[in-house]
């Protein structure tokens, strides 16, 4: 393996994505800077799961022909796989499962299923605090007030600071004996703020809470291991890390998921079925209802392979690179306001940013006359734009395959953007 | 792509000074209506006059946030159906609708439209639809929020 200081060979890597060389319209090539919300897929992933088709493909973990097995095979083994990669100390903490969504989900209702057969540690109820922050996506928010409305227990947050990181001024009252859950983000999806995860969990765990950790952001960009950070669970999808649609992952520590009720419930996950009543398989199985995504598994196991063989620490490097030319770029502009914190280390690459009198949808059609694809409106984070006096942002994000001269086709293209508009004013 | 059929100098007019933009009493309906994909809002009033044989609006006052193309098309929509009777501006309603959703196959009819013809470029993009047509399905709520009231006159 190359050494983790090279830079990436971003020509050789481009060459494994075929979608790249598409042109929106003849000679407008794509400029896709919306890897944060999906990523592309290389060659290599797009192949292993059509070879699985082709030579393995049948249902797991049912029946006994060879052909189930070798499918079973495939299935675990992209289960082991993904262990591998985020540093799970057992392939059974690792959960398969539709998306992140689902994932953030299962912890939520799992949570909150009232079932007094549970742990305290385990069971949501009124007079308990679950802590959220206001940096969350929708994903991470939406599941938890379900959670507190069901239960009866109370919502809290972290509030933002002017400077795009979390206030912690006030955690020691926020994270107290009553909270039973910290459910937080690793890297805001529209700030890019890194938020400080291990120190949060130590205080979390201090006072007896749970750590659910939103890694969607973090996975595909940086060095992620389960063990270092110290959470309880974490939550990512295939889809944003060079993986397949249709599977998300929940890891979570073996002895808390083997003390957790199913969420969704059916085939597979079963132990003795009788009219009168079920018992629950071991996990990660307790958790996989139903047939499962297996040639997504089989996908998102190669993903794993192409990032590993480019070293995570060197895509970090990369999209750091890129994040600190984007931002430079971009705030030189007239009317552009980053929101987010400036270039640095406590940061990654979503550079979101308003340009003042101009909604975003307006900025992005622009954009996209030009094939610059980026995000634009509140990214699933509508009160982190409340907080921040905005209705909706223009985001750019990158990947392993993104060039400086995407980053600089953007900031030309903000250009265009500015050119177009004053025509009107 | 041509930028020019989505952004004409007509949605930019529309867009820079709103008509009848601004929240104003009395109205007989109030409606809110966002869009959750990119957190677009308008709130909008309408009033209603019940005075004849027909139900007329009378006004329509409008909060809108949002981008040049669901700002025009409120401006253009409140500009178009103020003065109407309710069943005209039902045509123009439905008109608006109809050539929204034909991916840019219909012109549009200005006799029935008006300035409403300069939204038509976006009828091409599907997620902009949305943009243009959510003042005038908060119209429409409004109308049907008068009429659960028994305040929307006529037979209505």
């Amino acid at each position: 393996m190359t050494s983790q200081s090279t830079p990436l060979d971003v020509a050789a890597i481009r060459r494994d994505f075929p979608i790249l060389d598409r042109e929106l319209e003849p000679g407008t090539p794509l400029v896709y800077l919306d890897s944060g919300a999906t990523a592309q897929r290389p060659r290599q992933v797009i192949e292993a799961e059509v070879a699985f088709l082709e030579r393995d493909n049948a249902a797991v973990k049912r029946g006994s022909h060879r052909l189930a097995e070798a499918a079973t095979d495939a299935y675990e083994g992209a289960r082991e796989r993904i262990a591998a990669f985020i540093g799970a100390p057992s392939p059974d903490e690792v959960v398969f499962t539709k998306n992140a969504t689902e994932a953030l989900n299962l912890v939520a209702h799992s949570l909150g299923s009232g079932n007094q057969a549970v742990p305290d540690a385990l069971r949501v109820g009124a007079g308990d605090e679950i802590l959220v922050t206001e940096m969350e996506h929708h994903a991470n928010l939406v599941p938890w007030q379900e959670l507190a409305r069901r239960t009866g227990a109370t919502l809290r947050w972290i509030p933002l600071g002017e400077d795009f990181h979390l206030d912690l001024s006030e955690l020691d009252a926020l994270l107290n004996a009553r909270t039973k859950v910290l459910a937080i983000s690793h890297q805001s999806n529209v700030l890019g703020t890194i938020n400080p995860i291990r120190e949060l969990t130590e205080k979390a765990h201090a006072v007896g809470a749970l750590v659910v950790l939103d890694a969607c952001q973090s996975v595909p960009h940086m060095p992620f291991d389960v063990a270092e950070l110290g959470v309880d669970f974490a939550a990512f999808s295939g889809h944003k890390m060079l993986g397949p649609t249709g599977i998300g992952v929940l890891w979570g520590r073996y002895e808390l998921l083997a003390a957790m009720p199913p969420f969704l419930t059916g085939g597979s996950m079963i132990e003795v079925v009788t009219m009168e009543g079920s018992t629950y398989a071991e996990p990660p199985a307790r958790f996989e209802a139903g047939t499962p995504m297996v040639s997504q598994a089989v996908g998102l196991a190669s993903a794993c392979d192409y990032l590993d063989a480019l070293g995570m620490e060197r895509i970090q490097a990369h999209e750091q690179a890129l994040t600190a030319r984007a931002i430079g770029g971009l705030q030189e502009l007239p009317g552009v306001r980053i929101i987010g914190p400036g270039a640095g280390a406590d940061r990654f690459g979503a550079v979101a940013f308003d340009l003042a009198g101009r909604h975003p949808h307006d900025v992005g059609q622009v954009l996209d006359s030009r094939g610059i694809e980026v995000r634009v409106g509140h990214h699933c984070a509508w009160p982190l734009h409340r907080r921040y006096g905005v209705h909706g942002t223009t985001r750019a994000t990158f990947s392993v395959y993104t060039t400086e001269e995407e980053v600089d086709a953007l900031i030309a293209g903000m250009q265009t953007v500015l050119e177009f508009f004053a025509r009107f004013d | 792509m041509d930028l020019t059929s989505l952004y004409t100098d007509i949605v930019f007019e529309h867009d820079k000074r709103p008509l009848h933009a601004g929240l104003r009493e009395p109205f007989t309906a109030e409606v809110h209506h966002v869009n959750p994909t990119c957190g677009d809002e308008i709130t909008l009033r309408l009033h209603l006059d019940t005075a004849g044989t027909q139900p007329r609006v009378e006004d329509i006052s409008y909060d809108a946030a949002g981008c040049a193309m669901s700002r025009a098309s409120a401006s253009i929509m409140a500009d178009l159906l103020i003065g109407r009777s309710v069943e005209e501006a039902a045509a123009t309603a439905a008109h608006m609708e109809q050539v929204m959703h034909a991916r840019g196959r219909e012109a549009g009819d200005e006799d029935v439209i008006g300035d409403g013809v300069a939204l038509v470029g976006a009828a091409k993009f599907p997620n902009r639809v949305k943009c243009v047509l959510m003042s005038w399905k908060a119209y429409q709520a409004a109308l049907l929020e008068a009429r659960t009231l028994g305040l929307a006159g006529g037979a209505a």
